[in-house]
């Protein structure tokens, strides 16, 4: 077995190391010596190495970590603060040109508006003159036809007048009556 | 068969270095454990990566960073980061050193009270010169606590007094009886196995189920104390150099 084995070496050199009887090990003062020795050299050598060289690594990292992480969140707010600064922008960009456009239209729609009223202003006067004139023309027109109308009645009248009696009558007669009855 | 729980914390010297006076100063397999230890934290510490994101290796590297300097800020305060390097070692070379012992045939550096009083000494001069260059005779001031009636002062103060030159004792026995009385512990059982197995057959091998168990469980328990035990010394540590720091409490 392994455990005996180990036993007999540790036994051998127990011999050899000159150990004073079976004592409890912890207490036996011939190993103090060495033992403080040793300490103080592999403990002045662990407390370089930690102060000197290991501490600042190991720091370092962890600072290096933290920096890195200060520094991304900064610019992360910065770019934060850039985007939100460009929305605001985009957003005053988007209300004038709003208020532009409606201005525009606005405007053209007035002018348009005026330009049509005018165009039928014109129009209705254009219109109205015909309409004038071809009243005018209808009551010439209508005051040749009645006179043609009177003339035909006297001569009608006369001829009727003559026949029937014989008698050419006075022409002045004849256009009374027939004024007369066109009166009537 | 004989189980000798004791032989595991024998220290036995591997050469002789030297002589001082008439003590033989040997490299001895403890001598062996410490270099491991100290090589096993360099090797932690100064090959772990630097990236970004850390792997495991570095992950652990900055834990225990993070963990022993949150430890000082919280006990000591911002000015106890000068003892950084100090606290870090003592922590980082304990937890090692006990958790290094947790493994089968290895030596166990904490178990030996010469080596946990030498750092509880340590400590205990760093907190006295300290306080006396740093605050002068206003260090005396650990010893009188704020708000206590003038006539029972005296004897709060020799209180203080023996329990401030007490505390080195208490420093490393707690963590040398701790290693020791564990690493006993586990022998103890882990022999029972070999020793119902080599006396009784079968039937022992059978009845070595229940302290098998039991080892397997002490060993994860003697983890959690490894780690508690370097926790417990360095924070202590963290509260003695407070005391140097700002007296009067």
């Amino acid at each position: 077995m392994a455990e005996s084995g180990a036993k007999g070496t540790g036994a051998h050199t127990e011999a050899d190391g000159g150990h004073h009887g079976g004592g409890f090990p912890p207490f036996e003062s011939s190993t103090f010596a060495s033992q403080l020795v040793s300490l103080a050299v592999a403990f002045a050598a662990l407390y370089l190495i930690v102060s000197r060289l290991a501490l600042p690594r190991v720091g370092g990292a962890i600072e290096a970590r933290q920096n890195k992480i200060e520094g991304d969140l900064a610019e992360a707010q910065k770019l934060k603060d850039q985007s939100e600064a460009a929305l605001k922008a985009y957003e005053g960009e988007l209300a004038t040109a709003r208020a532009r456009a409606q201005a525009i239209g606005n405007e053209s729609r007035e002018k348009a508006n005026a330009q049509a009223e005018a165009e039928r202003k014109a129009l209705e006067e254009q219109l109205a003159a015909k309409l004038a004139g071809a009243e005018q023309t209808i009551a010439s027109t209508r005051a040749a036809a009645m006179s043609n109308v009177r003339g035909i009645a006297a001569d009608a009248a006369g001829e009727i007048v003559q026949h029937l009696t014989g008698v050419v009558p006075d022409a002045a007669s004849v256009s009374a009556a027939v004024d007369a009855s066109l009166k009537g | 068969m004989k189980i000798d729980p004791i032989h595991q914390f024998n220290v036995e010297p591997l050469f002789t270095i030297g002589r001082i006076g008439d003590h033989t100063i040997a490299f001895t397999n403890a001598s062996l454990y410490m270099f491991v230890a100290v090589g096993i934290i360099a090797l932690l510490l100064l090959t772990s990566g630097k990236q970004l994101v850390p792997g495991r290796m570095q992950s652990v590297a900055e834990l225990s960073y993070e963990f022993v300097a949150s430890m000082i800020r919280s006990t000591a305060g911002s000015d106890g980061m000068r003892f950084f390097p100090l606290i870090f070692s003592l922590f980082m070379f304990i937890c090692v050193s006990n958790l290094v012992g947790i493994v089968p045939y290895t030596f166990t550096v904490t178990s030996h009270l010469i080596v946990t009083a030498a750092l509880a000494l340590l400590v205990f001069f760093t907190v006295l010169f300290y306080g006396l260059y740093k605050n002068g005779l206003k260090f005396l001031k650990v010893f009188v606590p704020s708000g206590v009636p003038g006539y029972i002062l005296p004897l709060v103060m020799a209180i203080e007094v023996l329990s401030f030159f007490l505390r080195p004792v208490s420093h490393s026995v707690r963590l040398f009886a701790n290693m020791l009385a564990g690493h006993i512990a586990l022998k103890v059982f882990a022999g029972f196995v070999a020793m119902l197995g080599a006396s009784l057959g079968v039937v022992g091998w059978i009845g070595g189920v229940m302290p098998l168990a039991l080892a397997v469980a002490l060993t994860a328990l003697e983890l959690l104390v490894a780690f508690l035990q370097a926790y417990v010394f360095a924070i202590l540590t963290c509260i003695y150099l407070n005391d140097a720091i700002h007296p009067g409490h």
